[in-house]
């Protein structure tokens, strides 16, 4: 009987691929763990296998098919000896062949949605009649980086992967080739180690670009961050600095667990000497990175590997920067103000939409930098709306939510007409198990609940 | 019977003799002075002192050049004074003085001075040594030949990040001397209470860097350890590891009663090994200087403590507004 062969999922975040190429043609006779095709992400291509003996029937798939999703069947396969069946049976109805994935153990890749619609610009970042060019975060992290590699000889990058592998979720592809290893310098594992001396590099006159491969590896380094980095300047009276960028992916990606998914923006943003960063945008990454890596004080800069498959339209421009402390108003609304900053960003603009259907208009604000916070946007809207709801992925315990509401309690307190509440993630260290991990972040349903609570509706 | 080893006569002249007597005699006056200031309430906190180390620094900054860079723990007092900064400013950061290095700011464990190329004065253990790796990274990237001296204890040595930078360090042959002061107590816990490891340098071995160990109380001994060291490291075949075999005659803060350890064992030390005593008496046996020729150096030395100390107490605290200034650049 023939089984179907379905689009795998190469990654805990993969979504859909393009189908780059078979290797096999209808009636072949296939070995378990031979190749059959090779699948492109937006990241890599990776081969794929067959895990069982058989005869390949009908290639349901040709190649070159881009937004493949996951689970699609793209082949038939008939057991050794069986013969292919004609029609293809209907997708789900026959048992999916168990496929194994050889290449390099991969971290996850985004899927392409389509780019996110170009915000009602309340706040311009670039002129009017700048030409734009729709690109991923990651495009645009790529983009900033060579930049400013090009321009100052004393910016380098130094991480685990940054070089020969281009990149463990491919920030910096390319980049190796362009500067060679003397600035595109691959570490051992050794967070604590290269931290350290990075750190120190920085104080001895470089600009370094240190890549966590995740947030999470940060923990093991975080004393040379805070103790060597962030306070070195005032425990010299002002004589060294440490211009040094720590940059990686940080929060939930997906399904890899409580110790590979946690948000560390407020825990950076605690810290005084440090300046931390978390776009949503491409434009955002691109044009803060450029300045993080130009700013003389260690920065924190807090990517999303959900987002960095995801395409905005981001300015043609010689030299683009964003500055830090400066929030952006993505939507202008008059009844309530929406808070929040990186992927929860997301949540924020999905729930205005839905609030919009519902008669109620919501302002949404991106932070984009956390420490500095600009506050008097924030503090602007609220004194507009009187309302306000923060939304962020992190724990809700010393949230920047929690310190967003005394601001507003304590500096516009009479212009409030509800408490400020606050969207986080559940008090809980991140689960496994799909459903209780989509229950452990914050959605957009918990955001427009909050939203219609704080308007009394 | 074998013939009396004759004593041994160094190849050293009058001149740097002096100069490792003034040096030293220098570091452990200031020293005993800051003591004092700590007893009369001048000086709070935590204050480690470097008496009985003396040679160390001394003798590894006769190999240093124009342009070398050091680091260190927070036992910093000694390593800023060899390295040419002016007592006064040290004494005053001490004081928690406008006039102090840091302006009050970092205190005993945290100064720093960018023109003498002295980048601290950590206070986290063992945190110091990926930072002075990351120097000399930062001396090799940028192509000139200065070399970086990296001090810890024994106690950092049981850290892991200092194998995390031994390792790259080798991999990348970074300019860098780690130089291990194995004054043979981490704070109360003595080196065989905390390793089965004979010696410290040998675990450079497993990452394939090189080292010796040295006479940490003969400075003349450090001296031409440092120079084969940095001869090593400019020749771009660094790194190089120096353990330093020395001895701290006080406790490890203020704070210390030293109970680990018995009074006989630090008498010992003093009066068998003392490296301000060793040069004393090379100047007198060579006939490079009479009694008369030390005591008048003596007396400089006691002026110059003296006038930090006054220094120290005289500068003002530093203005209120210094609380919000240098956080950021």
């Amino acid at each position: 009987m023939a089984t179907q062969v379905l689009m795998p999922a190469l990654s805990p975040t993969m979504e859909e691929g393009t189908l780059a190429r078979w290797l096999v043609k209808e009636g072949d006779s296939v070995k378990s763990g031979q190749i059959l095709a090779e699948i492109e992400t937006d990241k890599a291509t990776m081969e794929f296998e067959a895990a069982d003996d058989g005869v390949i029937g009908r290639l349901l798939v040709a190649e070159g098919t881009a937004g493949v999703k996951v689970n699609t069947p793209i082949a038939e396969m008939a057991g050794e000896g069986g013969a292919a069946s004609a029609p293809p049976a209907p997708a789900g109805a026959a048992a999916g062949t168990t496929l194994a994935v050889s290449g390099p153990l991969s971290g996850p890749v985004a899927a392409v949605p389509a780019p996110v619609k170009a915000p009602q610009a309340a706040f311009p970042d670039w002129p009017a009649g700048t030409p734009t060019k729709t690109m991923t975060v990651r495009e645009a992290l790529r983009e900033a980086l060579a930049e400013e590699m090009r321009s100052n000889d004393r910016v380098f990058l130094m991480g685990e992967e940054v070089g020969e592998y281009q990149g463990a979720y491919k920030i910096s592809q390319g980049l190796l080739d362009e500067f060679g290893p003397k600035r595109v310098i691959d570490t051992p594992i050794t967070e604590h180690g290269f931290t350290g001396l990075a750190v120190g590099a920085a104080f001895g006159g470089l600009n370094p670009v240190l890549e966590f491969m995740t947030f999470n590896f940060s923990m093991q380094a975080i004393d040379q961050i805070i103790n060597s980095a962030a306070k070195t300047l005032y425990m010299s009276g002002g004589q060294m600095g440490c211009p040094i960028v720590f940059r990686g992916p940080n929060g939930a990606a997906a399904r890899v667990g409580a110790q590979h998914s946690q948000d560390y923006a407020a825990w950076y943003a605690q810290i005084p000497g440090l300046k931390v960063a978390m776009p949503y945008s491409a434009a955002d990454a691109k044009g803060l990175l450029k300045a993080a890596i130009r700013d003389p004080n260690p920065v924190i800069f807090l990517e999303n590997e959900i987002l960095y498959g995801r395409s905005f339209e981001v300015p043609v421009l010689a030299d683009f920067t964003i500055p830090f402390g400066k929030a952006r108003v993505w939507r202008e609304g008059t009844d309530v103000t929406i808070v929040s900053f990186g992927i929860g960003m997301t949540y924020a603009l999905e729930a205005a939409e839905q609030l919009a259907k519902d008669g109620l208009s919501a302002e949404v604000i991106d932070l984009r930098t956390l420490r500095p916070i600009d506050y008097d946007t924030v503090l602007a809207s609220v004194q507009k709306t009187n309302r306000c709801v923060t939304v962020e992925e992190g724990w809700p315990v010393g949230a920047i939510g929690n310190h967003l509401s005394a601001t507003i309690m304590t500096r516009a307190f009479d212009y409030l007409d509800a408490p400020v509440l606050n969207c986080t993630g559940k008090d809980v260290p991140m689960p496994y198990a799909a459903n209780l991990e989509k229950l452990a972040l914050v959605t957009t349903a918990e955001v427009v609940e909050a939203v219609k609570s704080v308007c009394y509706r | 019977m074998a013939a009396k080893k004759p004593p041994e006569t160094p190849n050293v002249s009058k001149d740097e003799l002096l100069h490792f007597y003034r040096e030293m005699l220098l570091i452990r006056r200031f020293e005993e002075k800051a003591g004092q200031l700590y007893g009369m309430g001048l000086i709070g906190g935590f204050c480690h002192l470097y008496i009985g180390q003396e040679a160390v620094v001394v003798g590894l900054e006769a190999a240093a050049k124009e342009g070398d860079k050091r680091i260190t723990s927070y036992r910093d007092h000694g390593h800023m004074l060899a390295c040419g900064m002016d007592p006064k400013g040290v004494m005053a950061e001490l004081t928690g003085r406008a006039g102090g290095y840091s302006r009050g700011k970092g205190g005993s464990m945290h100064m720093f001075s960018k023109e003498k190329h002295f980048y601290g004065g950590h206070g986290i253990v063992a945190a110091q040594v990926p930072l002075g790796a990351g120097l000399a990274f930062a001396d090799k990237y940028l192509g000139n030949d200065n070399v970086t001296f990296t001090y810890f204890g024994d106690g950092a040595a049981n850290q892991g990040q200092v194998y995390e930078t031994y390792n790259m360090a080798e991999l990348w042959n970074l300019p860098v001397v780690f130089v291990i002061e194995n004054n043979q107590y981490a704070m109360g816990t003595s080196m065989k209470r905390a390793t089965r490891s004979r010696t410290l340098w040998e675990r450079g071995a497993a990452y394939g860097i090189k080292g010796e160990a040295v006479d940490g109380m003969d400075v003349l001994a450090v001296k031409a350890a440092g120079e084969k060291a940095v001869a090593i490291c400019r020749a771009g075949e660094g790194p190089y590891i120096l353990e330093m075999m020395t001895y701290r005659y006080r406790g490890h803060s203020m704070s210390d009663p030293a109970k680990y350890r018995t009074r006989e064992e630090v008498q010992k030390m003093r009066d068998e090994k003392d490296a301000i005593e060793h040069v004393r008496e090379l100047l007198l046996q060579g006939g490079h200087a009479t009694d008369e020729d030390l005591k008048l150096i003596d007396r400089d030395i006691k002026a110059v403590v003296n006038e930090s100390a006054e220094f120290a107490k005289e500068s003002p605290e530093p203005d209120l507004s210094e609380l919000w200034t240098d956080v950021y650049a």
